[in-house]
């Protein structure tokens, strides 16, 4: 087997090869090519337009010398760690609620999942809206009789990241649901049988049997959760505007300023670069302990 | 058989009776609010009337939105017939790669080189020795507009500088009114950050900070009071929270603010709510302290094309863009200052009257956006949105950071 193993491991599957060559050179020249292109000109001066004038680490020196920089990371992980969190309750709450034979369930589902099929833009104005104070809430309960009640969380620096969680949840938690409901019905329901003949509490069922049994569903979601926190840019755009002052300012729309609006690309590509640091250092251990483990075990 | 269908096709189009070469031509610009909407419709009219067709290229947004995707448009290798664009040196740098096309014979031919005042409009426009675009109107900042009514049915006199201004607004707090109107986005704030500096500090102050960059004069005390003006600014615009300049307008029209510190195209806006400039609303050019203006303003550029028939249609757009009949409809609907000095204006506002008289005693100021990078004026335009927003942000430390920029800036 291993003498002529060399040849026919090489043309094994010759056809879905050559079908994967396409993407393959995608996948290459796009992603791997663009990125490598980005980090080599962040060490450069580029201001409009890329060109090779080296200034080593000047970029990035100044990039963590910006407070607007540092504001943003610091958004960035308050948001993210709420978000990440948030959705996974409140989608394996909202799930676990749906799973207990309810009648309507397709209605609630579809109302739950239907934020999702809207825009992070649509989103964002609905929200502005809800949350304004001279047409939203604040508007309608000062309708009712209370004078003096105030509630302008967009206009406030130390709330308006909640305001924008609250429409990111608003948006995001559907399909986390969705995703954990697809879990919760993969789990055989013979072992709900062996819970209740041993007398184990439900919720202790769901927590110590059923979750541990749904990790890969978990894995999934927090792909997509965390990829969507990362990349959060039109949100902010269409709800604060990175308002008030810099209080709402996330690193992709640091990004987008410091290309387009500055005319800075250098800086653009420095700040786009820590974006990939950080997201590679979550990613490796996660990939190590994901597939690494496997191998060994 | 095949090669001759072009050539007569080519043949029947020169002669038909159709307008020659009925071409397209796409004009990307960012003026979307009613008056400005009026305005371009009259540029629009007026080249149709060659039997070319205007494509309008609309771009919600202020400039800050626009420009980013006109310059990608451009560079991308998707360029419009022709743009609105503000002198800069973000257009510098394209005209330099050589996306732009040198329009300095259209100039001499057409014979409004020498029409074009103040000739500083074409300094911005020229880059070694050769005419990039064509100046469409005069735009000035530095006014601060008051609603009259405001201030006499709280029983205040109509305040004729920034201080007397400060000194009305508790009064015009306690009673509900939201002294300044000022809209939340960057450039607003920075607008207002930069009229400041003209205004309060002095046109010398302005430009010895921009142009010679002298961090120690940036940290002087003439900048220190431009500073505290800010920081008066920062509580008078409390509570104004609204996002657009044509609604910050608004406020002020409806009375639930007294005044807006905004360049004169907002007088187009209070026009069509309304006012009179002179009797209901009050125009202090330079907040009423040092009364120099920004003659930059608008100017239209055309990108570098290939096909002939757009060339031909770019050509007629130019000579459209400076006729005399055009510019005086034209600045009239969008509130500002023409290009020439050789037409009558037909009864302009006191406050437009204010601006030309301004503008032939040469008390002018080059423009921020010409003597600094976007770069340099992003980090200023950081700076000052994060002072406006929070009340925390002592004078002090946004003077030493603002200190900072000038030092690195270029």
């Amino acid at each position: 087997m291993s003498q002529n193993g060399k040849p026919s491991g090489l043309f094994k599957n010759l056809s879905a090869k050559i079908a994967a060559i396409p993407m393959v050179l995608t996948a290459l020249v796009v992603f791997v090519g663009c990125t490598v292109w980005t980090i080599v000109f962040s060490f450069t001066n580029s201001r409009l337009l890329p060109r090779a004038d080296w200034v080593g680490l000047a970029q990035y020196e100044r990039l963590w010398g910006t407070r607007r920089w540092l504001i943003s990371i610091e958004n960035l992980l308050i948001y993210g760690s709420l978000m990440l969190i948030l959705s996974l309750v409140l989608g394996f709450l909202l799930a676990a609620l749906i799973d207990q034979k309810i009648r309507f369930e397709d209605g609630f589902r579809t109302i739950f999942l239907y934020p999702y099929a809207l825009s992070f833009i649509v989103t964002g104005l609905v929200w502005q809206w809800v949350l304004n104070p001279e047409f939203g809430i604040q508007n309608v309960v000062r309708s009712l009789g209370f004078g003096n009640f105030t509630f302008d969380p967009l206009y406030n620096p130390n709330l308006v990241l909640y305001g924008v969680l609250v429409a990111g949840l608003w948006h995001g938690s559907g399909l986390v649901m969705c995703l954990m409901l697809a879990g919760l019905r993969g789990i055989d329901e013979d072992v709900w049988k062996a819970t209740k003949v041993d007398g184990i509490p439900t919720w202790k069922t769901y927590i110590f049997v059923v979750i541990p049994m749904m990790r890969p569903v978990f894995v999934t979601t927090l792909v997509l959760v965390t990829s969507g926190i990362i990349k959060l840019y039109d949100l902010i755009i269409a709800q604060t505007g990175g308002g008030p002052g810099l209080a709402s300012e996330v690193p992709a729309k640091f990004v987008f300023d410091a290309m387009f609006v500055s005319q800075n690309l250098a800086q653009g590509f420095a700040a786009s670069t820590m974006m990939l640091v950080a997201v590679t250092f979550i990613i490796i251990p996660w990939a190590y302990l994901e597939f690494g483990g496997k191998k060994n075990g | 058989m095949t090669s001759l269908k072009p050539l007569t096709f080519c043949l029947l189009a020169s002669t038909a009776w159709l307008p020659a070469h009925a071409t397209n031509l796409e004009v990307t610009h960012w003026w979307t609010s009613g008056s400005e909407a009026d305005a371009i419709r009259v540029i629009a009219e007026a080249f149709a009337e060659s039997g070319h067709t205007w494509v309008d290229g609309a771009i919600a947004g202020a400039g800050g939105i626009a420009r980013p995707l006109i310059t990608s448009r451009i560079t991308g290798g998707d360029p419009m017939g022709a743009t609105q664009f503000t002198h800069s040196s973000a257009m510098r740098e394209l005209i330099e790669s050589g996306f732009m096309r040198d329009v300095t014979e259209l100039a001499q031919t057409q014979g409004w080189k020498d029409a074009i005042f103040p000739q500083s409009l074409l300094d911005s426009c020229t880059f070694e020795g050769k005419i990039f675009c064509v100046p469409s109107n005069i735009h000035s900042q530095q006014w601060l507009w008051l609603n009259n009514s405001v201030f006499i049915d709280n029983g205040l006199d109509v305040p004729q500088n920034w201080d007397a201004f400060v000194a009305a607004a508790p009064v015009l707090r306690e009673n509900g009114i939201i002294p300044l109107a000022q809209g939340q986005q960057a450039w607003q704030q920075q607008l207002l950050f930069n009229v400041l500096m003209v205004s309060i500090g002095g046109p010398d102050l302005f430009e010895r900070i921009y142009r010679e960059r002298e961090p120690e004069f940036a940290a002087g005390p003439e900048m220190s009071a431009v500073f505290v003006a800010a920081g008066e600014a920062r509580d008078m615009m409390r509570g104004s929270n609204i996002q657009e300049w044509n609604l910050a307008a608004q406020l002020v029209a409806d009375g639930r603010a007294a005044g807006q510190i905004m360049g004169d195209w907002v007088q187009g806006e209070f026009m069509q709510a309304g006012m009179t400039p002179g009797e209901d609303l009050t125009c202090l050019p330079g907040l009423g302290v040092h009364q120099y203006i920004t003659a930059a303003g608008d100017a239209f550029y055309f990108p570098k094309v290939t096909d002939p028939d757009v060339i031909a249609a770019q050509d007629i757009l130019v000579g459209t863009i400076v006729a005399p009949e055009t510019q005086l409809a034209f600045t009239k609907a969008k509130g500002a200052l023409p290009v020439r000095l050789d037409i009558e204006l037909v009864d302009p506002t006191p406050c437009m009257q204010r601006g030309m008289e301004i503008l032939s005693q040469g008390n002018v100021v080059e423009s921020v956006n010409t003597m600094v990078s976007p770069d340099t004026l992003g980090r200023v335009t950081d700076l000052v949105v994060e002072f406006f927003a929070d009340t925390r942000f002592s004078v002090e430390q946004a003077q030493a950071e603002f200190v900072d920029i000038i030092a690195s800036a270029d």
